[in-house]
Parts: C-alpha cells; structure tokens; sequence
C-alpha cells in the first residue's frame, strides 16, 4: 500500500458505535456526539443532528487535535488526551479514540463538564476496543466497490470538472 | 488512505496542493469554488492571516455524486507554502490520497521550488507514505508572465523521475497529456517514471480543471 492504510466501516462496525454513543449521550445530557477520523472525516454522529456544516466540522476537529497534539509534544507530552472548548452556551469536549479517530462531545447548559468528563470515560474504554479490532482487522475482507465503480467514476469526474 | 464507509455508503478522498508561497495552490481551489456547480461544492473553509495568507489550510469539499451505490467526495486541501508553516504542511498531509504540486513557474522562484518539493516528500517520508507510490502531478502554473522558465527546465529540476523497480511497470507508458512524451521509458539503460504534468494560469482558470481530472482519477483508480 502506498500511503497510509486504508480502513473501511461497516454496517455492524455503525450499530456497535451507536450503541456506545447513545448509551453514553443518554447518561451524560448531551446534545451530539460525533466521531471524525484524523484525516477530517466524519465517520458517525450520534444524538441531535448537527445544524452546521458537517463536513467543514470534520475537517476543522481534525486540525484543531492534531495542532493541538503538536502542542503537546512541544511541552513533552506525549498527546493531550482530550481537548475542551468552552462557550456561552454551547461547548465541545474532544477525546482521542485508539490514535485514529476523535470523539467529539457537542453539550449546552443541560449537563455539566463534570458529567459529560465523568460519563465519557466508559465511552472512551469502549471505542477504543471497538476501533482498535476494526484497525487490526484483515484489510482484504472489505467487501470494496464493484468493478464498473471506475468507469463511472471515471464519467462523473469528466461531466463535473468538464470534458 | 481512503475511507470507505460502507455504513453511510461513502467515499471520501483527500487531496492535497501543496508547493511554494504564492504559487497559486489557494487560486486553484478558488477557481474550482467558483464554476462547479453549488450544489456539488460545500462551503469554501480558509484559514488565513489577515493579509489572505494561508496560515493552516483551505478546504472545499467537492461532491462527485453517487456511483454505484456509494456517495463519493473529494476533499481538497491547501497547505501553506511559506516556509515557516512546516508544522501545519505536516498536519495537512496526513490520510493523503493524491498530491498537486502547484510550482511557480518564474526563473526566480526557481529555489523556492525545489525547496518545497524536497519538503514534500521529508514531510511524505516522516508519515511513511511514498511519492512515487500516490497518485501525484505536478502543476506549472503562472505561464503567462514573460518571466516564466521554459517547461523542460523545470521538469529537469522538479520533476527528473524516479527509478522504476517493479518489473511489471517497466514498459514505454505514453504521456496521455502530452503528444511524443512518456510518463514512463528507459533512459540509460535505467527505467524512469515521472508524474504527469500541467501547465496553467491558475488566475483565469486555464489548465486547474485538467489537472483537478487527472489526479482525481488517478485516485479513484486506487478505490478498485
């Protein structure tokens, strides 16, 4: 492989997650909690669904944790575990997920710091042994796309950046 | 390092321009922002200094539609060329799937090239990905001004090639871009494969959808 592995997620890998995410937003008053891979995608969300703009979300949680682990290592720490953003009324709690992926904690001024910190913990525990199988799992058992996925692919690339 | 999703059924895949300051990477992403078609473009993100210098990136997602049952985008990124932002250059290349070097085409902007493509593939080799292994291009943007270097002088020193050691790839690969040119052939008795190259006004728009098609597809190719 050329550059970084590739990973992929799976449907049971979704419902798994969910289940830890919902069960963590119940017990802990939060609004939304997401998962975004390091590179700046969303791979799940979870709770309220977001009235912003996902995709730039992904792609700017990904930036702040990683300048912010840079930051770390600047002091000799090896990572921050986790990051806190505060606001008025809405604040976002950020955790490391196996080194791959960051949960993000969307909350207002129904829950505390105290509670969202005290339930993410088991949260945490259980992600990170979610992820960790899915990381380690055998690349070539993806199912992957179908054979004629290149061609159209191929077409589309052509019609939407002109031919 | 695309991630397929096969929960949400999506593809995302992230492409970097990357090369020196004020070469034109962030006027490539803004050409792109503003011809496609709103509806396949997300919102344009940049983080830049007051005097619109790009200090961490620029993002636009760009939305490809549905193939096959999976919803396939491309994330473009920007890095800051200045040299001093090589931290955040660093951060951006991570999960890469397909590389633009958008190069200043002005003989005086010549070291300045060389400079971040040697920083380039450092910042490649530090997160393990290889070059010569992604899809890659190069971009030589700026053509228009009077004082830009002639296109074999800066594929002489920004693009030489690199040895080929898989024997399955050692064949005469024509340049599809460029009529009686190769992307891969012997030269001294040695195999050399360079990546495919493009030349452009990025301010007008010429030459930034030829290359955005090329290494799209030379992405895609790697999803089969």
């Amino acid at each position: 492989m050329s550059g970084a592995s590739s990973w992929s997620f799976r449907e049971d890998d979704a419902r798994q997650i969910q289940s830890i995410l919902s069960a963590f937003l119940g017990e802990s008053n939060a609004r939304t909690a997401l998962i975004v891979d390091r590179t700046g995608q969303m791979v799940s969300t979870a709770g309220e669904s977001p009235t912003f703009d996902a995709t730039a979300f992904a792609s700017l949680t990904a930036a702040d944790f990683s300048a912010n682990d840079q930051l770390a290592r600047m002091l000799g720490e090896s990572e921050f575990g986790a990051l806190f953003h505060q606001g008025e009324r809405e604040s976002m709690y950020l955790a490391d997920i196996a080194r791959r992926v960051i949960l993000v904690v969307l909350f207002d001024n129904r829950t505390t710091l105290g509670l969202v910190k005290l339930r993410v913990k088991t949260a945490v525990v259980q992600l990170n042994q979610v992820f960790t199988d899915m990381f380690n799992r055998d690349g070539t058992s993806a199912p992957g796309v179908e054979s004629e996925f290149l061609g159209e692919a191929e077409d589309e690339i052509d019609k939407l950046f002109g031919s | 390092m695309s991630m397929i999703n096969y929960a949400s059924r999506e593809i995302n895949c992230k492409l970097v321009y990357y090369g020196p300051g004020l070469g034109g990477k962030t006027t490539n992403l803004e050409h792109v922002y503003n011809k496609v078609a709103p509806t396949s473009r997300g919102k344009m993100i940049s983080l830049a200094t007051e005097t619109e210098r790009t200090l961490f990136f620029d993002f636009l997602p760009v939305d490809l539609g549905t193939i096959r049952g999976f919803k396939v985008k491309f994330h473009l990124y920007t890095v800051p060329g200045q040299v001093y932002y090589n931290a955040s250059r660093k951060l951006i290349l991570k999960g890469v799937d397909g590389v633009v070097f958008v190069a200043d085409s002005q003989i005086e902007r010549m070291d300045a090239n060389i400079e971040a493509m040697q920083n380039l593939y450092e910042n490649m080799t530090q997160h393990g990905y290889d070059v010569s292994k992604i899809p890659f291009a190069i971009q030589y943007n700026k053509r228009d001004l009077p004082n830009a270097a002639p296109i074999p002088e800066l594929q002489a020193a920004l693009n030489p090639g690199w040895p080929v050691g898989e024997p399955g790839k050692q064949r005469v690969t024509p340049d599809p871009y460029h009529e009686s040119e190769f992307l891969v052939k012997q030269e001294d008795g040695q195999w050399i494969e360079r990546a495919p190259y493009f030349e452009a006004v990025a301010l007008t728009g010429e030459g930034v959808f030829d290359t955005l098609k090329a290494i799209s597809k030379n992405v895609v190719k790697t999803l089969g």
